[in-house]
């Protein structure tokens, strides 16, 4: 056995090429990709629109008051994802969260104390209904997922078909609460999001659990056979996933102050979009959580660019996210498929 | 050595599938301290056997006993915490992990519910340098190649023991082929940790198919044939030819016949010619001619350069320089597809990831080159079809002989043989096989050999790689020698060359 | 249930499951409308529900058949509804602009048109994910999300309306007694069989699905295969967008073919072929779809309250896949052959047993 043959492929390259070989191989890539084409979008704006006021800093403050409730679902998202699974009731979960607490405070009276942590031990509970069924019956995360997302979206209906605006004081203060913050101000649902985010970096870092769901994804088998946890581990993923998106659906109620059947359809969509875009493969096991921050920025700002240019029908949002979709995966596709050859 | 008392006490032990009865009432102990050879063919139960006694798969029947005290495992993680820890054949971790990370995952080292990282790594190096081993820990493991996966893999069930209070430890731990992707040095490595474990009272239930390892380490077998015990020796009680006899239940010794016959057999004109041929990082530039019948053994340690010499003669990596000829025509090479237009085949050393399609039926699998090769819109006549499978299942004895079976279902060397004759039945000039016996049954082992033999003698020339060398020297006309990714030398096999010549010129490296 | 040799070997069939849903299903049906059975005819028309479960589905067959080759690949197709909307917005923007709406000329060059964008978008798809290797997910979300976006520039946000006798033949005519689209779905039906069983495109294809890496070193041109099922996908997707513009005779580019993608996922899983690709079943596809139409025709039929609909559409959903699951069918039915060494007793039913065999009785517990 030569000292050689221990050493990772990848060094083996010689000397010359082999820090930018090590640097194509680091895991982080995507991320740093999607920073810096965030940043690149984001100094674009800069120029094109410094004469309508994109330089404030509380333009850039603004990305995450209005997408908090995306960054948030995304985070579930990202944890589903990351243990090779997929959520399509995201979408679902949040318009029926505003329903849900849009009734029980409106029309039942329920004091907002009691509301939040009902409407998310049912996002919670529903998360967990779904990777129960996910992990002890065999049946494919996106089939099951896809009935949750029939199944909310009808509750929602089966609440009212109408919509229910919010009155609630207490809501609407807690709406309205601005957390200054020097060069701008923050509302109560971006400092949520952001706290949700640092809690779930910590939870896939530092704790088993967080280990565990890289390690389902990476394989599955082998996690099982390593005597992994490895059906408590996908059902708490999915639990994650329900939570996250029912606390995604109280920001949005917030954000939005009203419950309606219709709210956050296909939001399923953006978060995994945010999530890709980040830089976590949908393969699962590889994928950083601060990635799916990028990834919600990026969305974002596709939107906040484009109210600035003024002029387009909202249709052209649609083909304008789907088209820097393509080419955030094309850019990523190729840096990473370098990686390998 | 034999304690009265076994810690580990298997009886009557029934595990059936859909239409096949893998265990029929098998009867195994081990006990504490020694190292125990489970040793059959392929399909014999031994996998099934371990999956049994590990809680992968259920019990039908029977009883297992722990330290006297009965058991049954319904998880690995179960058998773990009971102190039965298993490496299996395939590796089994995750390779988008760190390697510290797959020694201690579900088990890191933590404060107040945080993974200690440092401590974590610390503790892994520990615990790699201690076994003798060079292996960065904060590394991805899928950055290392699968030998040192293995190793990685064996250091996480040793780690096991070490971590939990003494006594509660690794009780029993199985090896399931772990030696069959190691080369020389490593298995003794590997050897040298499982008499220091079984000094430390662990019992060790070792799987190969490698018999000289057999005799070489353990004290005692168990041998299975069709899912049914056929005895339990002490392994100085038995020889090799006896234990072979027990295995397949018939004496064979045809295989020194076969090397003789190569020595004397001649081969025929030039049909492929490889100049300057490289990849950057996986193969140096070589040269290499095969002539028509002839066999073309390729010896070297495993990350020599083989594998990757073979990928690049089949197109399945794509080469950055050199050039190809056969039969005369130069050949692109830029995709598997042109190297099969020219006549090549290549059987992977991966039968399940770059082989077979387990879904698929056998009948399925073994057409599927022809009908690559004839393209979509023209589809094998059924009649056809049916009669070209009939002929290889029955030529290679593929068992169970139902075209209709799922190749997934079929045994290590049965899967082989469906590969092989998807390749035959497109009736190539080239058939390069890649480890073809490797993880399989003696009896199927010689019966590839066998034929290989037999297709040279047709004309058909053959690049074979084997880990080991009496294969390569039985079976070759000429033997490449590689050594870090180059060929450096070619030798013409004659009764002089033996297993010591070639691992003398891979030690010294001599150019030609 | 009886467990002779003959039983067991049908409940093993690959469409068993999905066919004994969907008799199920038409049969709760008929409490609530006696004739439910009945076909009747008038003006040389077949009139019937048995003939709008067919007629109002056609469209979800269609998208289904096509993207159980996807699935068989081990991809995913989410553009089809996007796909759905672009033709339909092409062909009626372009025949709207004709002023002879009726020539015969113009529908075919229309429709011509409508295809050619369906085409299109399937190349992208399969380019995206054959040549560039993405995930078929993400390749197809690209479309999914820009192309409703695109069906709406080119209607500029309108529902456009058209006044064409021939083209409404597709999606509302009646040829033969029956309804043209029946004609329509039968004969996709049967080139797809043919195309895939009759040639060996179908082995391919599963071989790809099963394993790609395998299939590449066995020297499949697995990316001509992808592009190929990615563009037979769009290919019936846009027709099936023809049959819904058709039969409204208006194209809007929001709502046209919305959710269709999920429902043909849908479909394709009931029906038997897994999302993980390899072997597909397009009888049981066909079978898979024709479930969901039957359960949409039926919640109006039994008067539940439309919006209960996609609870509904969950429950059956859920109670189709459990039923597919062979873990579930072991969970519940195998503990009555119970062995007394492995009872898996404790993971037992989310569902009450005795509803399991049946499972409209679920459906019917709901609607009370």
């Amino acid at each position: 056995m030569t000292a050689t043959d221990r050493k990772p492929e990848v060094v083996e390259n010689g000397a010359a090429s082999s820090r930018a070989t090590r640097l194509l191989g680091d895991r982080r890539l995507p991320v740093l990709v999607t920073a810096a084409l965030f940043l690149a979008m984001y100094g674009g704006g800069l120029r094109r629109y410094a004469n309508y006021g994109f330089g404030e800093p509380q333009v850039f403050l603004n990305l995450f008051i209005d997408n908090g409730y995306l960054l948030v679902a995304a985070i579930g998202a990202t944890f589903v994802i990351m243990s090779g699974g997929i959520d399509l009731s995201v979408g679902s979960m949040i318009g029926f969260t505003t329903m849900f607490t849009a009734w029980l405070v409106e029309r039942q009276g329920l004091p907002l104390v009691l509301v939040v942590p009902l409407a998310l031990g049912v996002g919670a509970f529903g998360g967990f209904l779904m990777g129960y069924v996910i992990h002890n019956f065999e049946i494919q995360p996106f089939i099951v997922t896809l009935a949750g997302l029939f199944l909310f979206r009808g509750l929602c209906l089966v609440i009212s078909k109408e919509s229910i605006s919010i009155g609630d004081a207490s809501v609407g203060t807690l709406a309205q609460t601005r957390v200054p913050l020097g060069v701008g101000e923050l509302s109560i649902g971006a400092l949520v999001a952001l706290a949700v985010l640092g809690a779930a970096y910590y939870v896939l870092h530092y704790t088993r659990f967080g280990r565990r769901v890289y390690a389902v994804g990476g394989n599955e088998q082998s996690a099982l056979l390593m005597g992994l946890p490895m059906g408590g581990t996908k059902i708490a993923v999915y639990t994650v996933s329900g939570f996250c998106s029912a606390l995604a659906g109280l920001l949005f109620m917030l954000y939005i102050q009203s419950g309606d059947p219709l709210h956050a359809i296909g939001m399923e969509l953006d978060a995994i979009a945010a999530v890709v875009i980040g830089g976590t493969l949908l393969t699962g096991g590889s994928g950083y959580v601060l990635g799916t921050l990028f990834g919600v920025l990026v969305l974002g700002l596709i939107k906040s660019l484009i109210t600035f240019e003024g002029t387009l029908s909202s249709w052209w949002t649609k083909i304008a996210t789907g088209v820097l979709l393509c080419a955030f995966i094309l850019i990523q596709r190729t840096m990473t498929a370098r990686r390998k050859t | 050595m034999a304690e009265p008392r076994p810690v580990l006490e298997m009886t009557g032990v029934v595990k059936e599938f859909p239409g096949v009865r893998a265990l029929a009432g098998v009867d195994f102990r081990l006990f504490p301290g020694e190292i125990h050879a489970l040793i059959g063919e392929n399909g014999a139960g031994k996998s099934t056997l371990i999956k049994v006694l590990t809680g992968v798969y259920p019990l039908d029947g029977g009883t297992v006993a722990l330290d006297g005290e009965p058991a049954e495992f319904t998880s690995p993680l179960q058998a773990q915490q009971a102190g039965i820890s298993t490496v299996y054949q395939e590796v089994n971790l995750c390779p988008n992990l760190s390697v510290a990370e797959n020694i201690f995952i579900g088990r890191e080292p933590t404060r107040a519910g945080r993974i200690q990282w440092k401590r974590m790594r610390k503790e892994a190096a520990e615990l790699v340098d201690r076994l003798g081993l060079d292996i960065d820990v904060a590394a991805p493991l899928s950055s290392y190649p699968l030998a040192v996966q293995q190793l990685v893999a064996i250091v996480r069930s040793v780690g096991t023991g070490d971590r939990d209070a003494p006594g509660s430890g690794t009780k029993v731990l199985v090896l399931d082929e772990p030696t069959s992707s190691l080369d020389r040095d490593e298995v003794l490595e590997l050897f040298r940790l499982m008499r220091q474990l079984s000094r430390d009272g662990v019992a060790i239930l070792f799987v190969s198919h490698f018999l000289d390892q057999i005799y070489e380490i353990c004290d005692r077998m168990t041998v299975l044939r069709n899912g049914a015990l056929v005895g339990e020796h002490l392994v100085r009680d038995l020889d090799q030819v006896g234990l072979i006899e027990l295995m397949i239940g018939k004496a064979l010794d045809q295989l020194e016949e076969l090397h003789e016959h190569q020595l004397h057999s001649g081969v025929g004109e030039l049909l492929v010619k490889a100049e300057g041929l490289g990849r950057t990082g996986k193969i140096a530039p070589f040269d290499l001619d095969i002539k028509k019948g002839e066999v073309l053994g390729l010896a070297g340690l495993l990350g020599s350069g083989r594998t990757e010499l073979a990928r690049l003669l089949f197109g399945a990596d794509q080469p950055d320089s050199g050039t190809v000829t056969i039969g005369g025509k130069q050949v692109s090479m830029s995709a598997p597809n042109d190297a099969i237009g020219a006549g090549v085949a290549f059987c992977s050393e991966n039968r399940k990831t770059e082989g077979l399609v387990p879904d698929l039926t056998v009948r399925e699998n073994i057409i599927l080159a022809l009908q690559a090769a004839r393209g979509w819109t023209r589809p094998l006549p059924v009649a056809q079809r049916d009669e070209l499978v009939a002929k290889y299942i029955k030529a290679l004895d593929i068992r169970p002989a139902n075209p209709e079976a799922r190749v997934g279902q079929l045994s290590g060397g049965n899967q082989q043989k469906v590969l092989l004759a998807r390749w035959l039945i497109t009736q190539p000039q080239l058939l390069i096989l890649d480890e073809p016996t490797r993880g399989i049954d003696i009896g199927a082992k010689t019966e590839i050999q066998k034929l290989v033999v037999s297709l040279s003698e047709d004309g058909m020339s053959v690049l074979y790689i084997a880990a080991e060398l009496e294969e390569v020297l039985r079976l070759s006309h000429t033997i490449g020698v590689l050594r870090d990714r180059k060929l450096v030398a070619r030798l013409a096999n004659g009764p002089e060359i033996t297993a010591g010549t070639i691992l003398e010129t891979i030690a010294s490296g001599a150019h030609q | 249930m009886t467990t002779t040799p003959r039983w067991r070997a049908l409940t093993r069939h690959h469409l068993f499951w999905p066919v004994a849903v969907l008799i199920a299903l038409l049969i709760v049906n008929v409490p609530f409308t006696p004739d439910f059975f009945s076909v009747k005819m008038t003006d040389g028309h077949l009139y019937g529900s048995l003939v709008s479960i067919v007629l109002f589905g056609s469209p979800l067959i269609l998208v289904a058949v096509g993207m159980t080759l996807v699935i068989a690949t081990g991809g995913i197709d989410l553009s089809v509804g996007a796909v759905v909307a672009i033709t339909g917005a092409l062909t009626c923007s372009y025949i709207s602009d004709q002023t002879d709406q009726n020539a015969l000329s113009v529908v075919f060059l229309a429709m011509g048109v409508g295809l050619v964008a369906a085409v299109v978008c399937g190349l992208w798809n399969g380019f995206l994910v054959a040549r560039m290797g993405i995930q078929p997910i993400i390749a197809t979300l690209i479309i999914m999300v820009a192309g409703r976006g695109v069906a709406q520039l080119i209607t500029d946000g309108q529902i456009i309306t058209i006044h064409s006798e021939p083209y409404k033949l597709i999606g509302g005519g009646y040829w033969l007694t029956l309804p043209f689209s029946i004609f329509v779905v039968a004969a996709v039906v049967a080139v797809t069989v043919l195309l895939t069983r009759r040639t060996a495109l179908g082995l391919l294809v599963e071989s790809v699905g099963g394993n790609a890496e395998a299939s590449r070193l066995v020297g499949i041109r697995s990316t001509r295969i992808k592009i190929m099922v990615y563009v037979f996908c769009a290919l019936c997707a846009g027709i099936a967008g023809l049959m819904i513009s058709s039969n409204t005779s208006a194209a809007d580019g929001n709502n046209a073919g919305l959710w269709i993608e999920l429902d043909a996922i849908l479909a394709v899983v009931i029906g038997g072929t897994a999302l993980t690709g390899g072997r597909f079943s397009i009888g049981g596809t066909v079978v898979g779809a024709l479930v969901i139409q039957t359960l949409t025709t039926t919640i109006y039929t039994i008067g539940v309250p439309t919006q209960t609909n996609l609870v509904f559409k969950a429950a059956v959903v859920i109670v189709v896949c459990l039923l597919q699951s062979p873990k579930f069918r072991e969970k519940v039915f195998g503990a009555r052959r119970s062995r007394n060494l492995t009872d898996p007793a404790p993971a037992e039913p989310v569902l009450p047993a005795a509803a399991a065999p049946k499972p409209p009785k679920t459906s019917t517990e709901v609607s009370r």
